[in-house]
């Protein structure tokens, strides 16, 4: 049976895609971004489109809304019917009355989606005041209502501010409210949640679903985020390279994964629900040029089970275990389902435990603090005040460890590693590398055994120079190669120690993919051999399938190298797989800190165990059962940080004397420490 | 905001006694002398004596300090001095030519922005159409002309086409404001082309890169109209950068005036400034230079307040 031809009783149908097809007409050529998407959506479903960057979800749903610019965008379907409409073939004119109107959207950036000149009032009654002819009056009263309804307090004041004057969470809650304002049938969000912390996230995905649920809406979460449809939908469509590879009920997908991609993508996420395995899956290469397309299957030069059939005629979609909700498009989906535990390496399957380290301290930070003075324009006179990004912080790594730092945005964390590296001047406290004191005087010397990468492989590689002269110059600058032969020749050793060819010492930065910039920057760290290295969110920017990649080889570097790791992020499941011991910091300080292990296991801070709360696990059936804690309100401002407590505002648990003062951080077993009175009462 | 004007203003006042202070050494260090000007232009023959009498007389003997005290102590009570050629106070000689142009100053920049705007958004709007390309053609003319030899031609065309010569005196707008328009519009024209073609091209591409922005976005997806998506989400964010180009452009045409009213003989500062340095007139020329620069801060501190006005994000009381 075709399953593009899935009999729902109509009624039910809210939406109903038929092979939309999505070009965009480029310098290059001709791009097809979506080819030949088709999918149902009922009525009041809540719809998760996964995949990585590229594959067409986003432009799946520009299209849907007719938002695509149209000088440059294509879009064709055989049909697109909406509530018994089709719209493929509506008139502008038409079209534009149903957006915002009964279908709406959300976007990704809360930052920048909203207009920076207009109040928020102002954004939230257009709808209403375009589609539903209120008067000025009724619009007001209904804003009103909206941000209530979203969680936003004072909403009379609040409409009167402008989108600068409220939080990024808050912002999203505002785009919400204007999704919601004309009460659509159906909510497109895309990547609502990305740009937002994850406590924040778990405020924003909460509200969606209860609204959606409450008023009957459905909707289309756009998003990369595996445990975030686990969460949150029904049912899911998966993409990849402009395709839907497989679809059907969240629980099948994620029980029962069918297409060799899902399979993969599944796999090479770290979990924070299962034991740390010893290495993760990785999908080798990278997701095809849409300018060109492989024939046959698209993902078949990365599918490790790929067979000739499979080149030559692209698969067609079928049903899967008899269940017409399930489809999938691969001609091998039985062998890939009946080897899926072992379908990239045998290892995925076993737990295993973080290699041991050495016993000698290599860093030590004690006291750290790091202040930024701000100057405040106040009339005539100029107050200034300090940000505390890390108030006294201390903690030690030892040889060939990796240290976790993990936060949430504001936390201090990345701050504290600039600290560290001296990149800035830190106000107090000090950092002991090996034994000795870094001061002015001798951080040049100890700069060698102390490197950096940066989260965004973009920006942090000058785009003028090519890979071979970026790998040399500290070779240069350290005098370590006198000769140029010696450096080109380390320079082709490093690029095989990290993955790549020696060949591409001759490329620019640009010419590379994102996965391989980090791994040109890892290159760069590793040129000097350092004892050390700070890891900035060094997989934050990149898709899963190469986060993965650039994850195990870090562990491999370390193995090789004995390296020690400073890593910092924000992926609670990322540092729990790579760190030995992990520190959680909120507002500069910390909250807590222990073995990676024992921590997630036994977390003892409220905070440490909110953000574990706060992120979603990749399978919808751990999901379903949970009870959230959700954290309220936002980070308070680090220029007004609350007295006592840091965290004392959102604790769910706080009591008066919290507020009174700094908790010390008290070890409570082997080297698990914690800030809160509250904790062992 | 009444703080942050007052304090605006008080700021004023380092700004511009810096400018004093410099273009009072500067004029002494520019050779040539307006007594040997002056007494060569009353014709006869003029003694070595006769020269230092005259210097004596207009003060110029006396050493530079006590120059410079004098000109200072005659700022601090708003006294600009003497014209060392009339003989009559420096401000009242500014005072009765710096009206006409003002005017012009004024009717070139309320030209140029007609002009710029449509110009602007629609070479935005159809971008990459003929249409835009013949607008960017124009604009990049109006950057490429020298506005006075843009003046001579329009002169000239005028003469050849409908055979009229633009006036060589000025009636005063509150005697005939018509007359007075039909003079002034030629000079404006020929100095506000430059500027249309400078605040076009800013505008066109502001409003190319706020029309690529988020929220541009986020206004179509509620379903508005296409022309209140552009005015009211658009234009308004477009003209933030605009608005930093007029002030800034509005400073160059009173260079610009130096020349054109020149080429249209009329009898405003420009004139007056180019007058003042063929004399070696030094007093008239500090004034001259003051009172500009006086302006030139008044219009950044207008940019500024047009700025908050428009952008919410600046609010300047804190």
């Amino acid at each position: 049976m075709d399953a593009n031809t899935e009999t729902v009783a109509d009624s039910d149908v809210l939406l109903d895609v038929a092979d939309l097809e999505v070009e965009f007409h480029t310098g290059a050529g001709v791009v097809r971004a979506v080819d030949g998407v088709s999918f149902q959506l009922r009525r009041g479903e809540f719809l998760a489109i996964v995949g990585e960057s590229g594959c067409g979800k986003s432009v799946t749903a520009l299209s849907l809304m007719r938002l695509l610019p149209r000088k440059t965008a294509q879009v064709k379907a055989t049909r697109i019917m909406f509530n018994g409409q089709d719209i493929s073939k509506l008139p502008e004119s038409e079209m534009r009355k149903l957006r915002g109107r009964h279908m709406s959207m959300i976007f990704q950036e809360p930052m920048t989606s909203l207009n920076p000149v207009l109040t928020i009032g102002d954004q939230l009654t257009e709808p209403l005041l375009t589609h539903l002819d209120m008067t000025r009056e009724q619009a007001d009263a209904r804003a009103v209502e909206l941000l209530k309804m979203v969680g936003i307090p004072e909403p009379e004041r609040r409409l009167t501010q402008y989108p600068h004057q409220f939080s990024g969470g808050m912002r999203q809650r505002a785009m919400i409210a204007i999704g919601l304002a004309c009460e659509p049938t159906l909510i497109i969000a895309d990547e609502p949640t990305t740009a937002l912390d994850v406590t924040i996230q778990a405020q924003i995905l909460e509200l969606l679903k209860d609204i959606s649920e409450r008023l009957g809406i459905a909707v289309i979460l756009i998003t990369h985020n595996l445990g975030v449809v686990a969460a949150y939908a029904d049912r899911v469509n998966v993409m990849y390279a402009a395709r839907v590879v497989e679809r059907g009920p969240a629980a099948d997908i994620f029980g029962t994964p069918a297409h060799p991609y899902t399979i993969g993508l599944m796999r090479s996420v770290p979990r924070l629900d299962k034991p740390r395995v010893g290495r993760l899956a990785t999908i080798d290469g990278m997701p095809p040029n849409l300018l060109a397309p492989p024939v046959g299957c698209r993902f078949r030069q990365r599918c490790p089970i790929a067979e000739d059939r499979c080149r030559e005629t692209p698969p067609v979609q079928q049903v899967t275990d008899g269940d017409t909700a399930h489809s999938v498009s691969c001609w091998r989906t039985d062998d890939a389902k009946s080897n899926a535990p072992t379908l990239y390496g045998v290892e995925t399957a076993q737990a295993t435990a973080k290699a041991p380290h050495g016993d000698k301290v290599l860093l030590k930070v004690e006291g750290l603090k790091q202040y930024f003075n701000i100057s405040l324009r106040q009339g005539l006179t100029t107050r200034h005040v300090d940000i505390r990004a890390v108030d006294d912080i201390s903690f030690t790594v030892h040889e060939g460890e990796t240290v976790g730092l993990v936060g949430e945005s504001g936390c201090g964390k990345t701050s504290a590693g600039r600290a560290i590296l001296q990149l800035n001047n830190p106000t107090g406290g000090s950092i002991e590398f090996d034994g000795a004191e870094l001061t002015k005087g001798n951080i040049a010397a100890v700069r060698r055994d102390m490197q950096v990468i940066f989260q965004d492989p973009f920006s942090s590689l000058n785009p003028r120079m090519k890979v071979g002269q970026i790998l040399e110059e500290p070779l240069k600058v350290h005098k370590l190669r006198p000769d140029k032969e010696s450096r080109q020749a380390r320079v082709a050793e490093l690029l095989t120690q990290v993955g790549l060819y020696p060949y591409m010492a001759d490329r620019y930065p640009h010419e590379l993919s994102g996965g391989q910039r980090q791994r040109v920057g890892i290159a760069r760290a590793l040129a000097l051999e350092p004892r050390l290295i700070i890891c900035d969110e060094p997989v934050s920017a990149l898709d899963v399938s190469v986060q993965a990649q650039i994850i195990n080889l870090l562990e491999d570097l370390q193995r090789e190298f004995g390296l020690a790791y400073v890593f910092i992020a924000h992926d609670l499941a990322v540092v729990r797989h790579i760190s030995h011991r992990v520190v959680v910091m909120y507002l500069g300080r910390i909250m807590e800190i222990g073995e990676g292990d024992a921590l997630y296991a036994n977390p003892q801070h409220p905070y440490t165990k909110a953000l574990l709360d706060a992120a979603p696990v990749p399978d919808p059936v751990v999901e379903r059962n949970r009870q959230r804690i959700i954290l309220e309100g936002d980070l308070p401002s680090p220029l007004n940080p609350p007295p006592g407590c840091v965290f004392s505002t959102r604790c769910p648990i706080a009591i008066d004397e919290c507020r009174r003062g700094i908790p010390d951080l008290r070890q409570l077993a082997d080297g698990h420490g914690v800030s809160c009175i509250r904790v062992g009462e | 905001m009444l703080r942050y004007i007052a304090h605006r203003l008080l700021l004023m006042i380092p700004t511009l006694l810096g400018v004093a202070v410099l273009v009072f050494l500067v004029l002494r260090v520019v050779p040539g002398d307006i007594v040997e000007v002056k007494l060569t232009a009353e014709g006869g023959v003029f003694t070595e004596e006769q020269i230092q009498q005259e210097r004596e007389r207009l003060g110029l003997a006396d050493p530079l300090p006590i120059q410079f005290v004098r000109y200072m102590a005659g700022l601090a009570q708003g006294d600009l001095g003497i014209s060392l050629w009339t003989e009559r106070p420096v401000i009242s000689e500014i005072a009765g030519r710096i009206g006409l142009s003002f005017e012009l100053a004024i009717i070139s920049t309320i030209l140029a922005v007609v002009i710029a705007f449509p110009l602007g958004t629609l070479s935005a709007l159809y971008r990459g159409t003929w249409f835009d390309y013949v607008i960017r053609v124009i604009t990049i003319g109006g950057l490429a002309v020298p506005s006075f030899w843009f003046g001579m031609l329009i002169v000239m065309a005028l003469l050849l086409t409908v055979g009229v010569l633009p006036p060589l005196g000025t009636v005063s707008i509150f005697a005939d404001p018509l007359v007075n328009l039909s003079q002034l519009i030629w000079p404006a024209l020929s100095v506000g082309y430059r500027y249309s073609a400078v605040v076009a091209r800013m505008l066109r591409s502001s409003i190319l890169e706020v029309l690529s922005e988020d929220y541009i976005r986020t206004a179509r997806a509620k379903g508005l109209l296409e022309k209140v998506v552009i005015i009211k989400h658009g234009m308004r964010n477009a003209l933030l950068p605009t608005v930093t180009v007029i002030g800034l452009e509005f400073a160059f045409l009173l260079g610009g005036l130096v020349v054109t009213e020149q080429v249209f003989n009329i009898n405003g500062i420009g004139k007056m400034f180019v007058e003042a340095v063929v004399l070696n007139d030094l007093t008239m020329l500090q004034g001259l230079v003051l009172i500009v620069a006086t302006g030139f801060v008044i219009v950044n501190l207008l940019v500024d307040l047009l700025y908050a006005a428009l952008d919410p994000r600046i609010r300047y009381q804190s």
